[in-house]
């Protein structure tokens, strides 16, 4: 990783938010305060799947303190259409669906109706006032439950796609897809060693410390203007107006600073529900997510059924791979198994692939995207038959996948070709670690390995920079900063203009303040938002050239502009000398850069984790960690670093522990984070990063994101080494000390 | 509507007087009473660390405190740490060692960490771990953060050396 | 000629052939291309004139948000995408 090239990137300031975030200045949705704020609660449904037959809100309406009350009757009747979330379409009636119920409730935390009132506590007190007639029905929970005949159905009129075709056939399956290269059959009778497994995870959540939160005002003028923490300020503005069939330009959303999202705060939920309830009161609403209503009400990522099935040779090269997976879309349609299906198989070369996804509704709450959504599911799955394959051909596991490892041109199954990528020098890079070759140094121990991708994408950002007169420049754009990005997109404006980063002043701003800029998500803000920045940065660079020309009576052609410095001839001048000098050769500089690029870069990731199992009590202790991941470029190594502990860290958790606890009606036994059980301090060594630098041909400085594939290994790569520690090959997620007990044990018998 | 409470204490050092309901927590006094809002809310029932302060020489998590209970008590918050314009060692060390990510943990992170550090100034990575073991952080897999306390508990040494 | 690959649903509408040629200079006039060449395709990927929601294109392996106007060379790769929850098959 060398920064002999670039002044700026590659460095490691102080991140320009650090100050207000160590005193507590910073301004996170729910710390805001204005004058004659309400404070809004949602009541949800108790039940997984119910009829709703009637509502009456009468009581909770004459309830002390209470202003207003609210329930889906109170959206206006926009017809039925296909909205934008942010990450894909959707029709209006499911997203209007999930943000407060209509005919039916599907999950147990499906909001019913909302009160507005003095006090929060005078909300909430008033909320269970309100009276609901349920006709409670059956509920599914697991994708093979809902995909059998006769299940209980969730959409009435919900009819199982086949890419575009509609097969008419009412069932909880939303879509079937399929893809295919080669010949599967040929594939199989060619290999020499084939293992078939199938795999279980369960549902778990992403986990943000920050519950959800919005405030919104209705204002006099008909703007409806909303403060909320989100991934994503204009998908919130486009989906309310929508919602409120008000035009776009009547919503104004300041995305405030943001206790972290994963993914799990790009759907909307409060915001048109906190809009509504200003329009009935004339106040602000402020809504605020209990913990509980963040597990039971927003969108934890799919549990999972699937089957996976590899075929190699004896010396170690696949043959054929087949996947079936069914992913649980939560109560309206949209798992995210077309990723899942996209990076199954992503880090080898197969010739022959058959890949099955389907989409199945089940009554829990709306699924969203968590980090690499649906990738990680598939990979536990693969990464483990891959180990047992490496086991029965004598292979190092390693060694296994270099020999089948995906290159510049290798083809997925989904169709496109691979440009340059970097999973040979990620599985490299953990061979040559220290790591690998350690003694593990006690019994009951083992060492695993897993690797894993994740296709990261473009879309558009916008970023407007405008030059002050003492040499720095205020940089100005609207992707969500959740960990550190306000920084990594000011230095790649640095780096172009050829000051220090800190002579650049970010801000993320609102809806109304920049050109439209997509979600904080799919690892494309240090992508995309940068490459904004820097065309904006160039944009600069191009007027200031044409102001030192001014002054030095030449062609702006003959200036150039080196580490700051703008030469011509024998004349030079350093970007803070010519900045004092914008007011006399014209008056302000303002670049601009509007970008909605391809050449997103895939990131391939690998760990190398030891762990120890207790044989009596089943318990994992993760000794050590490594996590290796190729990001292209990283234009701040420390918070690269950071997002691949942050990842590995949350694919821990997901490995050993977390999971919605479900009853048998359909309810989340473990709605609290004492036993939603994520990793703490006490639960995890240091975890170690390799950052790996294939740079992304398609990015000016090589980038290709990081965010997202780290987390798609650990699950993988600790069943691995579960496996050596304990002997026993673990299939279902989480692997938690009753579940390694049980396995164990029926070992024995 | 039950009739609210007069309570006096002490907070950040400074003598101060607020009124509340006999229900409401000391994190909901402190951020909608007082608006104090570095201190923040998690979960609300004592798990996740993010609301945690001092109450005397107590390490608490607000949210398990009542409002009343604060009478008479001397109560640190974030808003306290920094001397003035001048970063205390702990929040220098978290910003030099990118400490944080969304941030919303850190204000409970570097009032428990101070508490520590006050009470062991040479702690040991194990030591720092238990101690922070009811901070819960999403986004950095406390790497960074057990660096960083460590290298706050350095700048203390040779600032005292 | 661009090749156009089938995807797998929708194999049985060309003979079961998992990619064919197809000429055009717009992805819209590939389409149509393939539509001459094997009718009914044209309808399971566009409706009223635009992709189908659920249904992304990649041209030359990069998923473009033009759809329909996104530009083809005669070397060109086109794949169809169904993506879940519709829109960019690049999800988050």
């Amino acid at each position: 990783m060398s920064t002999e090239q670039y002044t700026v990137v590659g460095t490691r300031p102080v991140r320009h938010d650090g100050v207000d975030k160590v005193t507590g200045r910073a301004q996170y949705g729910a710390d805001l305060q204005m004058a004659g704020l309400l404070y809004g609660y949602v009541l949800r449904s108790p039940h997984a799947h119910a009829r709703i037959k009637r509502i009456d809100t009468s009581k909770a309406e004459k309830f002390p303190g209470v202003k207003a009350v609210i329930t889906a009757a109170d959206f206006p009747p926009t017809p039925e259409r296909m909205v934008d979330l942010g990450e894909g379409d959707t029709p209006l009636s499911y997203a209007r669906g999930n943000v407060l119920a209509g005919a039916k409730a599907l999950y147990r935390g499906h909001a019913i109706a909302a009160v507005a009132a003095t006090s929060i506590h005078v909300a909430e007190e008033a909320a269970s006032l309100i009276e609901v007639d349920y006709e409670v029905l059956p509920a599914v929970l697991t994708a093979p439950e809902a995909m059998q005949d006769g299940a209980s159905i969730l959409h009435e009129d919900l009819r199982t796609k086949e890419f575009g075709e509609q097969t008419g056939r009412v069932s909880n399956v939303s879509e079937h897809f399929r893809h295919t290269m080669g010949d599967i059959a040929a594939g199989f009778a060619e290999a020499e060693v084939i293992i078939e497994r199938e795999f279980n995870t369960a549902t778990v959540h992403q986990g943000y410390i920050e519950p959800h939160n919005a405030t919104a005002l209705w204002n006099n003028d008909g703007r409806v203007l909303v403060w909320c923490s989100t991934q994503g300020a204009f998908v919130v503005r486009d989906v309310t107006a929508c919602l409120l069939d008000v035009p776009v330009s009547h919503v104004r959303v300041t995305p405030m600073e943001i206790g972290g999202g994963f993914g799990g705060k790009i759907p909307v939920y409060i915001e048109p529900v906190a809009a509504l309830l200003s329009k009935k009161t004339g106040k602000p609403v402020k809504i605020v997510m209990s913990r509980k209503d963040v597990f039971e009400g927003t969108g934890p990522t799919p549990g999972s059924y699937m089957k996976v099935k590899v075929g190699a040779r004896k010396d170690g090269r696949i043959t054929a791979a087949q996947a079936y997976l069914a992913y649980e879309a939560g109560a309206y349609p949209g798992a995210m198994v077309g990723p899942g299906a996209m990076c199954v198989f992503a880090a080898y070369d197969i010739a022959n692939v058959v890949i099955d996804g389907f989409d199945v509704v089940v009554n829990k709450p709306s699924t969203a995207a968590y980090r690499a959504p649906g990738a990680t599911n598939a990979a536990f799955a693969t990464e483990t038959v891959l180990d047992e394959i490496a086991e029965k051909l004598g292979i190092d596991p390693l060694d296994l996948r270099l020999k089948n490892a995906a290159k510049e041109g290798t083809r997925r199954a989904d169709g496109p070709k691979y440009r340059r990528v970097g999973c040979v020098e990620v599985l490299e890079a953990m061979k040559n670690h220290p790591h690998y070759s350690a003694p593990l140094g006690g019994p009951n121990r083992g060492r695993g390995v897993a690797i894993g991708f994740w296709f990261n994408v473009g879309l558009p950002s916008s970023c407007n920079i405008s030059v002050t007169a003492d040499g720095t420049v205020n940089l100005v754009e609207g992707s969500t900063d959740i960990g550190g990005t306000r920084t990594s997109i000011a230095m790649q404006a640095a780096e172009v203009l050829g000051i220090p980063a800190e002579a650049v002043r970010p801000t993320v701003v609102d809806t109304d303040s920049i050109g439209f800029t997509a979600v904080t998500g799919g690892s494309r803000t240090t992508f995309a938002t940068g490459w904004a920045a820097y065309e904006a940065a160039q944009d600069v660079v191009r007027q200031m050239k044409e102001r030192a020309a001014k002054l030095w009576e030449t062609d702006a052609a003959s200036v150039t502009l080196e580490r700051g410095v703008f030469r011509s001839g024998e004349k030079s001048m350093t970007f803070a000398e010519l900045a004092s000098k914008i007011d006399q050769t014209g008056g302000p500089v303002v670049g601009r850069g509007a970008v909605n690029p391809k050449g997103a870069g895939g990131s391939f990731s690998g760990n190398i984790v030891d762990v120890e199992v207790d044989p009596e009590t089943g318990k994992v202790t993760i000794l050590r960690f490594t996590a290796v991941q190729d990001v292209g470029k990283a234009i701040h190594p420390s918070y690269v670093e950071g997002q691949m502990q942050g990842g590995s860290a949350q694919g821990i958790g997901w490995a050993l522990n977390e999971e919605y606890y479900m009853s048998r009606d359909g309810s989340m036994m473990n709605s609290s984070l004492l036993d939603y059980r994520m990793p703490t301090a006490l639960d995890l060594p240091m975890i170690d990063t390799v950052i790996v630098e294939v740079p992304n041909p398609g990015h000016p400085f090589g980038v290709r994101g990081v965010g997202e594939a780290n987390i798609v290994p650990p699950p993988g790569a600790i069943a691995n080494a579960i496996y050596r520690a304990a002997g026993v090959r673990m299939r279902r997620l989480p692997m938690n000390p009753p579940a390694i007990m049980e396995a164990i044990w029926s070992q024995r018998d | 509507m039950p009739a609210k409470v007069r309570v006096q204490t002490t907070i950040n050092g400074e003598q101060t007087e607020f009124l509340c309901e006999p229900r409401q927590s000391l994190l909901e006094c402190l951020r909608d009473v007082l608006g104090l809002t570095g201190t923040k809310e998690g979960c609300n029932d004592g798990n996740c660390g993010a609301c945690t302060v001092m109450l005397d020489d107590r390490v608490v998590t607000s949210c398990l405190v009542l409002g009343v209970e604060a009478e008479g008590a001397q109560i640190t918050t974030i808003e306290g740490i920094a001397k003035g314009n001048e970063l205390d060692p702990l929040q220098r060390s978290f910003l030099e060692n990118a400490a944080l990510q969304c941030g919303i943990c850190t204000p409970g992170f570097i009032v428990a960490a101070k508490a520590l550090l006050d009470h062991e100034p040479n702690p040991t990575e194990d030591q720092i771990r238990l101690w922070l073991a009811n901070n819960l952080c999403r986004c950095t897999g406390y790497d960074k953060i057990i660096h960083a306390v460590q290298q706050a508990a350095a700048y203390s040494r040779e600032a005292r050396a | 000629m661009a090749i156009v690959f089938i995807p797998t649903l929708l194999r049985p509408l060309t003979g079961g052939r998992g990619s064919v040629e197809a000429e055009g200079a717009t992805v819209r006039q590939v389409i149509e291309s393939l539509e001459m060449a094997w009718p009914g395709i044209r309808e399971r990927l566009m409706e009223n004139d635009r992709l189908r929601p659920n249904i992304s294109v990649a041209v030359d392996g990069e998923v473009t948000p033009m759809g329909l106007l996104e530009a083809v060379s005669p070397s060109s790769e086109v794949h169809f995408i169904a993506a879940i929850k519709g829109g960019s098959a690049a999800v988050l």
